[in-house]
C-alpha cells in the first residue's frame, strides 16, 4: 500500500512539474491558464497524500473553482493575443531569468537535500480537527479578521473595474 | 517507499514549482501569465507548508494554508480588477506598457 501511495505521489509530482513548465514556456495565456489548472488539481492530490484532505478540497475549490475560473473570464473578455517574441531584448532577458533560476534552485536545493525531516506519527489532519484549531482562541479572531478582508477585497475590486461614468 | 522521503521530495517538489514560477515571472511579458506565475509561487509555499504540517504533526501550517488561500483569492479578484481598469485605458497587457506609476 506505502509503495502505491509512492508511485501516486511521484507521478503527481511529476505531472504538476511537467504542467508548470508547459505554463511558463507557453505563449499563448489561455494555454497556461489551463496547464496552471493541471499542476492545481495535481498538488490537491499530492496534498491528500500529504494526509490533508481538508487542505485538498479546499485547493480544488477556491483555486480550480474560483480564482481559475476567474482568471479564464478575464482573459475571455479581454481578448489577449499570442505574446510575439522581441528577439535581442527577450534573450537577454530569458538567459538572465533561467541563470537566477538556477541559483536559486542549487541554493535551496543544498538546504532541503541537507534536512532529514523525521515525520511524527498519528498525524490527524481531518476537517474536525482543523476546525478545533482554527476555531481555537489563537487563531478565532485572525479567522474573523479574514472576512473583513474579503468584504474589501469584493468592493476594491468592484470600484476598480466598473466603468467610469 | 518510507513517509519521510515522501515529505522530502515534496519539499523539493515546492521548490522547484517556486522557481519555475519565478523564472516566469522574468520570463513572460502578458500581465496575466506573470499572475498566474505569482499563484504557482503562492502554491508551491502552500505545498511546503503542508509538507511541514505533515513532518511535525501539528495542524497551525495547515491553517496558514487556509489564510494563504483566502489572501489569494482576494489578491486575485483585486488584480484582475486592477488590469481590467488599465487595459480600458491602454489597450495592452504588456507588462512594458504598464509604466503608470514611474516619474
Amino acid at each position: 500500500m506505502e509503495l502505491f501511495e509512492a508511485i501516486l505521489f511521484y507521478v503527481f509530482a511529476g505531472l504538476s512539474l511537467l504542467s508548470a513548465v508547459v505554463m511558463v514556456a507557453q505563449r499563448n495565456p489561455l494555454y497556461s491558464a489551463f496547464a496552471l489548472l493541471v499542476t492545481i488539481c495535481s498538488l490537491s492530490a499530492i496534498f491528500g497524500l500529504l494526509g490533508s484532505p481538508f487542505i485538498a478540497a479546499l485547493q480544488i475549490v477556491v483555486y480550480a473553482g474560483a480564482i481559475m475560473v476567474l482568471f479564464l473570464f478575464v482573459l475571455m473578455l479581454l481578448r489577449v493575443g499570442r505574446e510575439e517574441p522581441e528577439p535581442g531584448r527577450q534573450r537577454v532577458l530569458k538567459t538572465v531569468a533561467i541563470g537566477l533560476g538556477a541559483l536559486l534552485l542549487a541554493q535551496l536545493g543544498a538546504v532541503i537535500a541537507g534536512i532529514r525531516p523525521q515525520v511524527a506519527r498519528g498525524f490527524d489532519a481531518s476537517t474536525r480537527s482543523m476546525a478545533r484549531v482554527l476555531f481555537s482562541p489563537q487563531y478565532v479572531y485572525v479567522f474573523e479578521a479574514t472576512s473583513i478582508l474579503i468584504v474589501g477585497a469584493l468592493v476594491g475590486a468592484v470600484v476598480l473595474a466598473r466603468k467610469e461614468p | 517507499m518510507s513517509p519521510d522521503r515522501i515529505v522530502q521530495s515534496a519539499l523539493l517538489l515546492s521548490l522547484a514549482l517556486f522557481v519555475v514560477g519565478v523564472v516566469g515571472v522574468f520570463l513572460r511579458r502578458n500581465v496575466i501569465t506573470v499572475f498566474m506565475c505569482v499563484e504557482l509561487m503562492l502554491n508551491a509555499v502552500n505545498l511546503s507548508f503542508v509538507a511541514f504540517s505533515r513532518a511535525l504533526g501539528t495542524l497551525d501550517a495547515q491553517v496558514l494554508v487556509f489564510f494563504v488561500l483566502t489572501v489569494a483569492a482576494a489578491e486575485a479578484a483585486v488584480g484582475l480588477a486592477i488590469i481590467i481598469a488599465i487595459h480600458r485605458h491602454r489597450d495592452t497587457l504588456d507588462l512594458d506598457a504598464f509604466n503608470l506609476m514611474k516619474w
